[in-house]
């Protein structure tokens, strides 16, 4: 059943803007049903605040069910909160306690610069994926969709990895704000599949690079496969990293037969 | 003569539907041959507009630019991979086949015009049925994972309104990976060049010029700027309006204002009340809620839709004895059982609810009821079909549903009106495009379930990327006008003063407090159940609340930076017009088809009662000058291939 909790201390990032300078803000909410969800907390918040005369929070948020990628909060310093397997728009306050002090920041990397309170820049991740992260099939020339069997183990494997919902919360939690655990998703994904291996190897050499560009670099301490709220196993970098090597060697044949 | 005729003496608009002469199986075969072409080395010399990058937007963006088109793409979201096609949870219908169970093109047509319940145009859902085949063959060559049987071929499941195996499904997160499909080939064109990419860039006008849609004017989402934008052409694919009712399962953003700026400068809005109430969502749990969940359909392929027999039940579900348990799907209609379609299985939740046999502790629920798939299926079996939803409901509900039946409800979920288009997918503005959702040509008055994400990239890669040729051939080498004539110099001023209006209004409540109480009357009066005297109250309640709107509203912060009190002000203020239009379009249909159900217009079993004397027509309302006060214009429906005839699901 459903009960109330009490006295939420709510201490939230505020900054205008990229060049301004932000603080932390404090905000009490009184009462709350544990059925909300810690965005609608947010609304109730933010309709006060309107009330009031102020500004609202910014934050980015979307479908509320967990699949757009869109909400991005750190929330006591862990991106998308304590709750595992679970985006912020899906997290509810019956995972808090009366007398919570909670902690809002946004997503903090380098390759994700802030707009403003809560709100970051993920086009970095956009231009991974321009890069390479497709399958060249342009409209119309598709041949029959059973033509080529996919094993279920494979077609299941693939799907794994293909379930980022590219919201950034693994380059949050790295330490170092790489994008490994994302690229190597989208790489595990199409190479696993028949149709992704003409361009295996040129795909992942440039979404590598591409990545490298923008963020840091993986050091091993697996926080991107602890927040990922859709549980992408770190494996897609070991994957990633081995493509990326061959790569090195299957591009340099191609190029020195021309 | 009937009502249809009399109204179609009276239309002010040309309504010409532009549907190619010849055998239903060959029209659209015909009008390929027979289209104008644009040379490849010419189609450089165009620019295409496309506003939205769901499925129909980035489909269409990407094989256009694919074809040598200079598109520029607009999106609202950080991202072209946010759009809320991604939500779509079941599948994606395709005639294929491939279970051989007596699928054909032909027999999807029929489906899906039986399930519009005879409202919607016969030859462009014949060309879906066609394209769905494609559709599987294109996405699965953009590395789909869609699921597979152990032998490596496609599966498929059924579907509410169909008695074959058609769907194709990627867990239950097809919308997800469908759109991962386009959005992938939509960036590949990003990065080579042939799409300009606006994100956080949102439409504010449509700029019309010499009857030609010329351009639009976008604001910047970030720094508030606004901008014009001229094209040769402008395809909005920005989706539907069910956020009206402001709970629903659509994201928050999703919103009407691009359909309904067109609107305003000319374009027609066809049947604004065929609104299609999702059967199977998580019922409200508290008054906070800001949007409702929707469970997948295809939940009903192994789920039984129950209620207990005694509306005091109080004992937990699976204590209560078979024989006090109403299946009531399946004993209403017992060949399709509980996949009857959305509109006939919503009235029956909400019938069922009404007598007071809800369940769950605010009693606004029926149960959907896994223990027998579990027992017949085993649990691994029942966790590979429905895990993803069965954990999300569990982190919504705080309930595990292998443990104990799901508790749903009926929510709005998906539009059916919209912009009106032609058979090109061409508004009544020429030049002025309207696909997917945000389009009403294809699911009547009720859409079946696995048809939105088939016609969304339908639209975007087999419908548009011919017909916009066609319309652009003619136009080669001519000029067009720019970004500095008085028009877009005009649009951006009335945006300018729109938006500092919402900033300088002065009042007490957020547009969120609006939305809501807008939401609640059109959910009350225009939403599962409509009366004749609901609808005329909603007429008068809502101008009213729109008034206090436009006095007491209250927009914080400034015009020059991201605002997103700001953002919601513009359409709120849009989802208000709307409302009027659709609380206006379902008075004046008065007979009950598919979403709309009337009431006064029933048999004496409680089904909608249609009226194909006076009705069998499309409704397409011309802005007047005023929201009260819009302008009816109809096109008559001609079924030729399907005949008319009274659903049964029995």
């Amino acid at each position: 059943m459903s009960h109330n909790l009490k006295n939420i201390t709510l201490k939230i990032w505020r900054q205008d803007g990229p060049q301004a300078k932000g603080n932390f803000e404090t905000h009490i909410v009184d009462e709350i049903t544990d059925e909300a969800s810690f965005l609608e907390m947010l609304d109730i918040l933010n309709d006060k605040l309107i009330h009031d005369g102020k500004e609202a929070v910014v934050f980015d948020h979307d479908c509320r069910e967990g699949i757009c990628g869109t909400c991005s909060l750190m929330i006591d310093g862990q991106a998308h909160g304590p709750q595992r397997g679970t985006a912020t728009c899906q997290l509810h306050m019956r995972q808090f306690q009366d007398n919570a002090v909670i902690t809002i920041e946004p997503w903090r990397a380098a390759a994700f610069p802030l707009i403003k309170d809560l709100m970051v820049d993920r086009s970095a991740f956009d231009r991974v994926i321009e890069s390479g992260g497709y399958i060249t099939a342009d409209t119309g020339g598709a041949p029959d969709a059973n033509l080529i069997p996919i094993p279920k183990p494979i077609a299941d494997a693939a799907m794994d990895s293909a379930e980022c919902i590219g919201c950034g919360a693994c380059v949050a939690a790295c330490p170092n704000g790489a994008a490994n655990l994302f690229t190597g998703a989208k790489i595990a994904h199409l190479s696993r599949l028949p149709q992704g291996q003409a361009e295996r190897f040129s795909r992942v050499e440039s979404m590598v690079e591409t990545m490298d560009d923008h963020f840091g670099s993986c050091t091993n301490h697996g926080e991107c496969e602890a927040a990922c709220p859709k549980e992408i196993s770190i494996d897609v970098i070991a994957l990633m990293h081995k493509d990326y090597r061959k790569a090195k060697f299957v591009n340099r044949k191609d190029l020195a037969r021309k | 003569m009937s009502l249809t005729d009399q109204l179609l003496a009276q239309n002010t608009v040309k309504l010409d539907s532009k549907i190619p002469a010849g055998p239903m199986a060959d029209k659209w075969n015909s009008y390929k041959d027979n289209m104008k072409l644009v040379n490849p080395n010419n189609k450089r010399k165009f620019k295409v507009i496309v506003v939205g990058t769901g499925l129909a937007g980035a489909s269409a963006a990407a094989t256009l630019a694919e074809l040598g088109y200079q598109v520029d793409a607009f999106t609202f979201h950080d991202s072209a991979r946010r759009a809320h096609s991604i939500a779509a949870q079941g599948g994606i219908n395709g005639a294929k086949n491939y279970k051989g169970d007596g699928d054909s093109i032909h027999r999807l047509f029929y489906d899906t015009v039986k399930g519009g319940d005879f409202r919607a145009r016969e030859a462009n859902v014949h060309r879906l049925a066609e394209n769905s085949v494609d559709i599987i063959d294109q996405m699965v060559a953009q590395g789909v994972p869609f699921a597979r049987e152990y032998g490596g071929l496609l599966d498929n499941r059924s579907f509410g309104g169909a008695q074959v195996s058609r769907t194709f499904y990627a867990r239950g997160q097809t919308g997800q990976q469908l759109l991962l499909g386009a959005y992938q080939q939509f960036s590949r064109q990003v990065g080579l060049g042939g799409i300009r990419l606006f994100n956080r860039t949102e439409l504010i006008d449509v700029v019309v010029i010499d009857g030609h849609a010329s351009g639009i004017v976008v604001r910047d989402l970030v720094t508030g700027e606004l901008q014009s934008h001229a094209a040769h052409a402008v395809v909005l694919a920005t989706g539907g309006y069910g956020n009206a009712f402001f709970l629903s399962t659509n994201a928050m953003s999703c919103n009407v204002t691009a359909a309904w700026r067109a609107h305003r400068k000319g374009a027609l809005f066809a049947n604004p009340c065929y609104t299609q109430i999702h059967p199977t969502c998580i019922p409200q749990s508290d008054d906070s809620q800001s949007k409702l969940t929707l469970m997948s359909e295809s939940l009903r392929n192994d789920g039984r839709v129950w209620v207990p027999t005694n509306p005091n039940e109080t004992r937990p579900a699976h204590e209560v004895p078979e024989n006090e348990r109403d299946y009531y799907l399946e004993r209403l209609y017992p060949s399709f059982g509980n996949l009857a379609p959305r509109d006939i299985s919503s009235r029956a939740a909400k019938r069922a609810v009404d007598k007071g046999l809800g369940v769950g502790a605010k009693k606004n629920g029926v149960y959907l009821d896994f223990a027998d798939a579990i027992n017949r299926l085993g649990r691994d079996v029942v966790e590979e079909r429905y895990g993803n939803l069965f954990e999300m409901y569990e982190r919504i509900a705080g309930e595990n549903p292998y443990e104990q039946p799901m508790r749903i409800y009926p929510a709005s979920h998906y539009t059916m009106g919209g912009l009106w288009v032609d058979y090109e997918l061409m508004t009544n503005i020429p030049g002025l495009y309207a696909a997917g959702e945000a389009n009403f040509s294809d699911h009547g008055a009720n859409r079946l379930g696995a048809s939105a994400l088939m016609q969304g990239l339908s639209d975007g890669y087999f419908v548009l990327p011919y017909t916009i040729g066609n319309y652009l051939a003619p136009m080669l080498n001519k000029s067009i006008p720019g970004t500095d004539h008085p028009e877009f110099k005009a649009a951006e001023e009335a945006a300018r003063l729109r938006f500092n209006g919402y900033l300088s209004a002065g009042g007490t409540k957020s547009p969120d407090y609006f939305h809501r109480e807008l939401g609640k009357i059109i959910w009350d009066y225009c939403g599962m159940e409509r009366t004749e005297e609901g609808l005329t109250k909603a007429l008068s309640d809502l101008p009213a609340l729109y008034e206090e709107f436009k006095t007491d509203l209250r927009v914080t912060g400034s015009g020059e930076n991201m605002n997103q009190t700001l953002e919601k002000a513009g359409r709120v203020d849009d989802f208000f017009q709307l409302g009027i239009l659709m609380c206006k379009d379902a008075l004046d249909r008065q007979e009950s088809c598919g979403g709309h159900f009337r009431a006064e217009y029933q048999t004496e079993e409680g089904e909608a009662l249609r009226d194909d004397e006076n009705y069998c027509h499309v409704s397409a309302w011309q802005w007047g000058g005023d929201a009260m006060k819009p302008n009816l214009n109809v096109e008559k429906l001609e079924f030729e291939e399907v005949h008319l005839a009274t659903r049964s699901y029995k």
